[in-house]
């Protein structure tokens, strides 16, 4: 029978054959990541540092000004804080209505009403976030349901339109990235024991004391996580930028995406990506601890 | 505090739906500029029915989602045996690599792939797309039904080997008909992932061919009518049924034990 060939097999060359199998299962996936993202991030590591896109049959020249772009070209300054002030507004603006969104959910549903409530939560998560963006720019525009809300209460009151506008950028996208932030400080906030919060209240603790005492720090690791998540792909936006904020929404991600559409200067959009990234693995590298223990790493 | 609590739940729902309701109304509404109040129609599904690009884009994203899908899941589960039933050296280092294609922004890894396939003569079209969107997916693929495999207990199979079955057989008898939700719901997930993709479309597609996001993309930036809300509307349908679908799989929300 199969298995007992299996056994008969001798050792080395059966453990031979496993690995052969193991790579097999294993290289279909690994080969596609390298062919669709590790090469092409080696590619892009290149360009950075080319002068001009390059054409066949031409020479290369190498250079590092694309990385010294932000001393050369000083409104890249500008643009990078932008997307730093939006980063954090979002993320900000994310933890405080998340995280107690999340406590709610966690502690304040319980049964067959908490899956529902949860699916709710995340369901937007898979619309497109395009329409849901452009589905912004319908009530916040002059003549949209905020500016016909206003008129029903205050019926002479001028024309009002946040559209256009840095509060729009922030409002979109802390619609886009809020699920992200209630998932992750729920799986902290449902990890917390009711005796804590019953103990703290036998002890005469009210409401803030129980929530800065115990409930926010132990929230902390999925805050912690769910920032990170946020505040990542939020520098690297450009198209809520640009639909909400028109000509203000000027940001780093709204700048590489021109190198690459509009401007064709593929070696500074590609170092402008690199610094982007570099950003990007700092902050994870800083916070992997933090990471892990809230579940987002494997 | 369970009041208050539960009012600030409603008040973020509000706002989680607020524009998906306005979206879906203006859908619905005759004004072309989309003023308010309200004057029901179908119009705008009707100018849709004629709208050849959008309606050629819409079936590019639905081919795609479904290759995109089908090769992810066939590729990614096919890993994730390997990573969560076989121990080897490199196997954390692996585990870690699955991570980029999740964490970077999509628009550096949206540029990559451009400038990559362009370079290589790879090029850009719905090909592309499909090697961007697959890559993208096969890390969930390999999350989603790992997590499965973990619920599964690897003696199943020992058992089914040590009575005779070959390793292969007792994969497609045992071992796949019990792994079989998180398959399905891997399946919903890729396709999901492609469907709303974006960014790296955006990169890749060119302007004969394009993903219904690319196109909706464009056409904010034209200005345009609300047939693009009328196609929303019937898309934000086939999505929640997907994930009413993929949560009813895959147990999300945690308080559904199967066991």
């Amino acid at each position: 029978m199969a298995h007992e060939v299996e056994v008969n097999i001798p050792r080395p060359a059966r453990r031979r054959r496993q690995g052969w199998a193991t790579a097999a299962l294993l290289a279909p996936a690994y080969g596609w990541l390298l062919l669709a993202v590790f090469l092409p991030l080696c590619a892009m590591l290149f360009f950075s540092f080319l002068k001009t896109s390059p054409l066949p049959g031409r020479p290369l020249f190498y250079t590092v000004n694309n990385y010294l772009a932000f001393i050369n070209r000083p409104y890249l300054f500008d643009v990078a804080w932008t997307s730093i002030r939006i980063g954090l507004w979002t993320t900000g603006l994310c933890a405080v209505i998340g995280l107690p969104a999340a406590l709610a959910l966690a502690r304040a549903t319980s049964g067959r009403s908490k899956h529902v409530l949860f699916l709710l939560i995340i369901l937007p998560f898979w619309t497109n976030g395009l329409v849901r963006v452009f589905s912004w720019t319908m009530v916040l525009r002059e003549g949209g349901l905020l500016d016909y809300a206003l008129h029903l209460v205050i019926p002479g009151a001028p024309a009002f339109s946040l559209l256009y506008s840095f509060p729009a950028i922030i409002i979109g996208l802390v619609h886009a990235y809020l699920p992200y932030m209630i998932l992750t400080c729920y799986l902290s906030a449902s990890a917390i024991e009711d005796g804590y919060v019953e103990a703290a209240r036998s002890l005469g603790a009210r409401t803030p004391v129980v929530f800065w005492k115990i409930l926010l720090p132990l929230s902390l690791p999925g805050l912690i996580s769910g920032s990170i998540l946020i505040f990542v792909p939020v520098i690297g936006s450009f198209m809520e930028p640009r639909i909400l904020g028109g000509r203000i929404g000027v940001t780093m991600g709204t700048v590489i995406e021109d190198q690459f559409t509009a401007a064709f200067n593929w070696p500074l959009g590609a170092a402008l990506s690199f610094i982007m990234l570099a950003v990007v693995l700092v902050i994870f590298a800083a916070s992997a601890r933090v990471l892990r223990a809230g579940g987002a790493l494997q | 505090m369970i009041a208050l609590g539960r009012a600030f739940l409603a008040a973020t729902l509000v706002f989680l739906y607020l524009p998906i309701a306005v979206m879906v109304a203006m859908a619905f509404n005759a004004s072309p500029l989309y003023t308010l109040p309200l004057e029901p129609t179908f119009h705008w599904f009707g100018v849709l029915a004629q709208n050849g690009p959008l309606l050629a884009a819409t079936s590019n994203s639905l081919v795609l989602a479904l290759a995109t899908a089908v090769i992810a899941t066939a590729v990614g589960t096919l890993a994730s045996l390997a990573l969560n039933r076989r121990s080897f050296r490199g196997q954390s280092l692996l585990k870690v690599l699955l991570l980029p294609p999740i964490a970077i922004p999509w628009l550096i890894t949206g540029t990559a792939m451009l400038l990559f396939f362009f370079w290589t003569g790879i090029g850009r079209g719905l090909h592309a797309m499909l090697i961007g969107h697959v890559a993208l997916a096969i890390p969930y693929v390999v999350l989603i039904v790992g997590a499965g495999m973990q619920n599964l207990r690897a003696e199943l199979e020992e058992a089914a080997m040590s009575l005779g079955s070959t390793p292969l057989h007792a994969f497609f008898a045992i071992t796949l008909p019990l792994l079989a939700p998180s398959i399905v719901a891997a399946l919903l997930f890729a396709f999901a992932v492609s469907l709303d993709q974006f960014v790296v479309s955006y990169f890749l597609a060119t302007p004969g061919v394009s993903t219904l996001p690319v196109e909706i993309y464009t056409s904010i930036r034209k200005g345009f009518t609300p047939e693009i809300n009328a196609i929303s509307a019937i898309f934000l349908g086939v999505s929640a049924v997907l994930v009413l679908v993929f949560a009813q799989l895959s147990n999300l929300g945690g308080n559904r034990d199967r066991r």
